[in-house]
């Protein structure tokens, strides 16, 4: 009972009253956590399976405002990842569907009304479609637990909050996307315009499906763009619910087109498409990297990539060591462990390293793992049979390296792709599961001595999306901020997604800036325009 | 005559006028000149030996001139005659590492990023001042390696050099990042951090300002750069790469590697530890750059590409005006201008007026020795440029354009081509389409804006576009409508320090010069810390 409140006021607090989206404890309820009792291993909220309060309305294409079949009439199920049972059977876009929604895209915004909107009227039109989120927010909020896993309380009030929230951030960049005037070096008058750059391709991962769709929806629309998006196979559900929101909204047709299907079919003509004028990606390096070679190979579409990463959390000896275990677990086990930045690379220095690793292992022992529609509950099954495996084998990989495994390794109850909370001590870091990417709920805890050892070794990787400090000094702090080679250093926080803060890797974590004002430089080209002035009055 | 008005127009440009490469419509002198092209031929048989040494022709890695690693060596050759002006040192992977070693110690241990942002904008100035005090030096060199007149080299593109490098130098400090409303009890910031080592390979129509475009803002924003110039001009590069060290910069800060595409140019593009690549050359080599990046470690890349951009002349327009202009755009620089005004789209009433006296300022231009006084044109900058303008001179013939000047080589030696004019050409001609890169100029023809908007857009380029017009509604309505990276309204080849530069479409990804070009070489991270009670949000 107490880890059910303690969850679910956590969610709503950190909604209300202070930031983020997925903002952690504050210290005072640190202790709270030992008086809950029910270890994962005890769980036995996957044997009975509670039903959705929801009804899947949407399961084919939305291409030019209406709801179609894809070109193949082929399908694809979309699975329940409580029990792998199928939720629905959805209509699998591949190139033809492709260009008919490009077609679609680029009539919008080649002869359509969205660009030659005002940007007053666009605003009006996200605005509106951010009531009809709140609006719609339970049903928004099941579909997307019911296809993803995640837990129904994290959904309804953390994310699809957040959904509207962005939508309204965006909403109001519309009008205020200004050009500049520029000094010229005589007789000119210069100036810049920003201009949407056309028909976006937008290819969004399974983690956080509509919270993807925001990043990438938001910022192309507020700039007049028009879009083709792509779902991830695993959860195309909730795009087409809020892509009829949007119609409902007033967005006129073609503007927003949403194909669901497969990266290597669908994926890969959005990619390479001749009348694509830019591509997003969120996903995978490795996908990344074709993406951008398909880009290249095709007609030079400039990409955004938001892709993996293997990010430090670094704790050190000042550090409110209470917090700081409370805000790693919350780091690597938050949405399953299924987060690009999840705080994967604990590093903890030896002076408080084997208190740190005691208390991590029992707050991973207490949390609580189960159906996600049920109360309570922190941690629902992983998204796929793929994934499950792949987080199994990281933990075998672990186990057979020598790392020492504290709690965990197993799966929770036999049906689903339910999985351990589970840590990993006395980690190296060369051992794989300090290298790769695990995307699960195995945590890893790494010792270092001094701060200069553990800024290498935080760097050394190819990814650079984020990093935890948890610190009391100021100088430390600061030093770590600027050392540390990755997009995002949340210092004695973690997690703190507003929208108006950049996410994006350094190195191979990616490439752009997604959210704040950053983002709108993706969706935006730059003209110069000059003139010669007679008799200027100034220059 | 001609030699006057060239140089005369050249100075003013540079010092009462803004533009690199602005001319002016009152001085029409189309019929003054009266030497034409053919009459100057007589002038290649004396080559005028240029005023300068070639000193440096190894590669500049950690602050020192070396061999490469090969002990290779490639010959520069002298467009004039196809020459050799001398052997340089062939960089290849082995050099490319070299350099990259000593760039990463520059950024990762080096005092190049921990240096304040004053100190390293006081060495850009410094720079800057000593481009100005081997001007002539500077010039001389680059003619002499590219063919361009002395002229333009001397009085307007090292000049450029030193303005574009003071323009960056006063970016240095001036690079902020934000602080950012958060939505709750946290204090957010952004810091624009330098990105490390950055690889840039420029192209040989302008070796200098290309230099100067890339080098500029990667090093005020504190970066490290490995810079491989082209193979047909390496020496300027390394001319001013010990300038820059002249001026204080710290070894291993700029490390430039000449040599081809395929090897050095490669080995950037793949390097694993290379944290950004710019290029700056045709569209196919770009693709080629952006797999690379792609296949390696993702490193971001600004593509400079090729274009086929408009020059839009409205009925309305001064035609006198936009005739010289039009010809500007087209054969400055020998053609040899990504954002050549290749397409002249002519409205039907003007069109017959426009092609006569486009013929007639063509047959004017002063072809010959670059180093020679007065000189509006030299050779092209070498023998597959100079076949490759030909061909497609034959093939504008073949497919029934009018030859209204022009057509052939001029003289018998070196790689000069005469001013050439089609008129009569169609959108689907191969002229119409490709980038020719030399001095040819294809005029079409078209009735209204709808169709000319059509017209213009209809090609994989989008780098620049011209429009003449005296109609303020007209001018507003083709500057957007047009999908190009910079429009000139009643101007061409306007390229101010602070202007971006950059493609839509297939002309590249990212924009130079101007605020804009920071991005570049800048990452953007996000700090966020919790803060307790505060007292505003």
């Amino acid at each position: 009972m107490a880890a059910r409140s303690r969850v679910s006021s956590l969610l709503s607090r950190s909604f209300s009253a202070s930031s983020p989206f997925l903002s952690r404890s504050q210290g005072r309820n640190l202790n709270n956590g030992s008086r809950i009792v029910r270890r994962f291993g005890t769980s036995s909220a996957a044997e009975e399976v509670i039903s959705p309060s929801v009804q899947v309305s949407y399961t084919k294409l939305l291409i030019d405002g209406n709801f179609v079949d894809a070109a193949s009439g082929k399908t694809f199920p979309t699975l329940d990842p409580r029990t792998g049972e199928v939720i629905a059977h959805v209509a699998e876009g591949d190139a033809e569907d492709i260009n008919r929604a490009v077609k679609a895209a680029r009539k919008a915004f080649d002869e359509g009304p969205w660009p030659k909107m005002t940007a007053y009227e666009r605003s009006r039109v996200m605005l509106r479609f951010a009531d009809l989120v709140e609006k719609h927010s339970e049903e928004l909020a099941a579909l997307e637990s019911w296809d993803n896993g995640k837990t129904y309380e994290q959904a309804l009030t953390a994310e699809i909050p957040m959904v509207a929230r962005l939508f309204r951030y965006y909403a109001g960049w519309a009008d205020k996307i200004h050009g500049l005037t520029v000094p010229a070096d005589g007789n000119y008058h210069v100036q810049t315009l920003h201009e949407p750059i056309g028909v976006a391709g937008q290819i969004i991962p399974w983690n956080f499906p509509l919270l993807m769709f925001a990043w990438k929806v938001g910022p192309a629309l507020a700039c007049g763009n028009t879009i083709v998006l792509k779902t991830a196979e695993q959860t195309p559900l909730t795009a087409f619910y809020v892509g009829k929101l949007f119609l409902e909204a007033g967005l006129p047709p073609g503007v927003l087109n949403i194909v669901s299907g497969f990266g290597a079919t669908a994926g890969a003509s959005l990619a390479s498409h001749m009348d694509v004028d830019k591509l997003a990606f969120t996903g995978s390096t490795d996908t990344g990297k074709v993406i951008l070679g398909l880009a290249a190979n095709s007609n030079l579409k400039p990409v955004t990539l938001e892709l993996g990463g293997k990010s430090p959390f670094i704790v050190f000896e000042d550090a409110d060591i209470d917090k700081a275990v409370e805000l790693a677990h919350f780091a690597l086990f938050f949405n399953q462990g299924q987060c690009c930045c999840a705080g994967s690379r604990t590093y903890v220095h030896e002076k408080v390293y084997d208190e740190f690793v005691e208390k991590a292992k029992a707050r991973a022992l207490k949390r609580v793992v189960g159906d996600p529609f049920k109360k309570g509950i922190e941690q629902g099954p992983q998204i796929d049979s793929k994934q499950f495996e792949k987080v199994m084998k990281y933990i075998r990989s672990g186990v057979e390296s020598n790392a020492t495994l504290e709690c965990g390794g197993g799966q929770v109850g036999d049906k689903g792709y339910f999985i351990q909370p589970t840590v990993f001590s006395n980690v190296k870091d060369d051992m794989l599961i300090a290298q790769d990417e695990i995307f699960g709920p195995v945590q890893s805890i790494l010792k270092f001595s001094d701060v200069d050892e553990v800024i290498k070794r935080a760097n050394d990787t190819r990814y650079g999306l984020a990093a935890g400090v948890f610190t009391k000094s100021l100088d430390t702090a600061n030093r770590v901020s600027r050392a540390l080679k990755a997009g995002t250093v949340w210092v004695n926080c973690f997690d703190v997604f507003d929208a108006a803060i950049p996410f994006g890797g350094y190195k191979m974590s990616g490439n752009g800036r997604e959210k704040g004002i950053y983002s709108l430089n993706n969706y935006l080209q730059v003209k110069a325009v000059v003139t010669p002035l007679n008799n200027p009055a100034w220059i | 005559m001609a030699s006057r008005r060239v140089s005369s127009l050249l100075s003013r440009s540079l010092i009462s006028s803004s533009s690199l490469f602005s001319l002016r419509g009152k001085d029409p002198l189309l019929n003054r000149g009266a030497r034409r092209y053919s009459n100057l031929a007589a002038s290649l048989e004396d080559t005028i030996t240029p005023p300068v040494k070639v000193e440096h022709t190894q590669l500049l890695i950690n602050g020192k001139f070396v061999d490469s690693a090969s002990g290779k060596t490639f010959p520069t050759l002298d467009p004039r005659t196809g020459e050799v002006i001398a052997q340089v040192a062939e960089g290849d992977v082995e050099d490319v590492n070299r350099a990259v070693v000593a760039a990463r110690k520059a950024f990762d241990q080096g005092p190049w990023p921990r240096m304040t942002a004053y100190e390293r904008s006081k060495i850009l100035f410094r720079f800057a001042d000593l481009i100005e005090k081997h001007n002539d030096e500077i010039a001389a060199l680059e003619t002499w390696d590219n063919g361009k007149p002395y002229e333009q080299s001397a009085n307007i593109e090292v000049p450029m050099l030193a303005r574009v490098f003071r323009y960056y130098a006063g970016w240095a400090d001036k690079i902020h990042g934000m602080t950012v409303p958060g939505d709750g009890s946290h204090h957010v910031q952004t810091l624009h951090e330098p990105i490390g080592v950055a690889g840039q390979i420029i192209p040989w129509n302008f070796p200098l300002l290309m230099l100067s475009w890339k080098l500029g803002p990667a090093l005020a924003c504190g970066n490290t750069v490995v810079l491989k110039t082209a193979e047909q001009t390496p020496l300027s590069a390394l001319l001013v790469g010990r300038l820059l060290h002249e001026a204080g910069l710290p070894e291993g800060v700029v490390n430039i590697v000449s040599g081809f595409g395929p090897t050095a140019g490669a080995a950037i593009a793949s390097h694993m530890d290379i944290d950004k690549v710019a290029f700056t050359g045709s569209t196919d080599v770009g693709k080629i750059i952006l797999e690379l990046a792609s296949k390696s470690n993702l490193k971001a890349v600004t593509l400079e590409l090729g274009g086929k951009s408009p020059f839009i002349v409205c009925e309305d327009a001064d035609v006198d005006q936009a005739v010289e202009m039009a010809h500007f755009a087209l054969f400055f620089n020998q053609g040899q201008c990504c954002c050549a005004g290749s397409r002249p789209f002519v409205q039907e009433r003007v069109y017959d007026e426009f092609v006569e006296k486009a013929k007639a300022r063509a047959i004017n231009r002063a072809v010959g020795d670059p180093f020679k006084s007065g000189i509006e044109q030299g050779p092209q900058v070498d023998s597959e440029q100079f076949e490759k303008i030909l061909k497609y001179i034959r093939h504008g013939v073949d497919s029934g354009a009018t030859l209204q000047a022009g057509g052939d080589r001029h003289g018998s030696k070196g790689y000069y081509i005469q001013p050439t004019v089609f008129s009569d050409v169609k959108d689907d001609m191969l002229i119409a389409k490709d980038e020719i890169f030399g001095p040819v100029q294809t005029i079409l023809k078209f009735k209204n804006l709808d169709e000319v908007i059509a017209r213009a857009n209809n090609s994989r380029y989008g780098l620049a576009a011209g429009v003449f017009t005296q109609n303020l509604d007209t001018a507003n309505r083709l500057m957007r409508a047009l999908r190009v990276g910079s429009v000139w309204i009643n101007c061409f080849d306007v390229f101010d320090a602070t202007i971006p530069f950059g493609g839509y479409k297939m002309s590249g990804i990212g924009r130079e010069k101007g605020i804009y070009s920071l991005n570049n070489y800048l990452q953007v991270k996000a700090v966020v810390t919790s803060i307790k009670n505060p007292a505003w949000l």
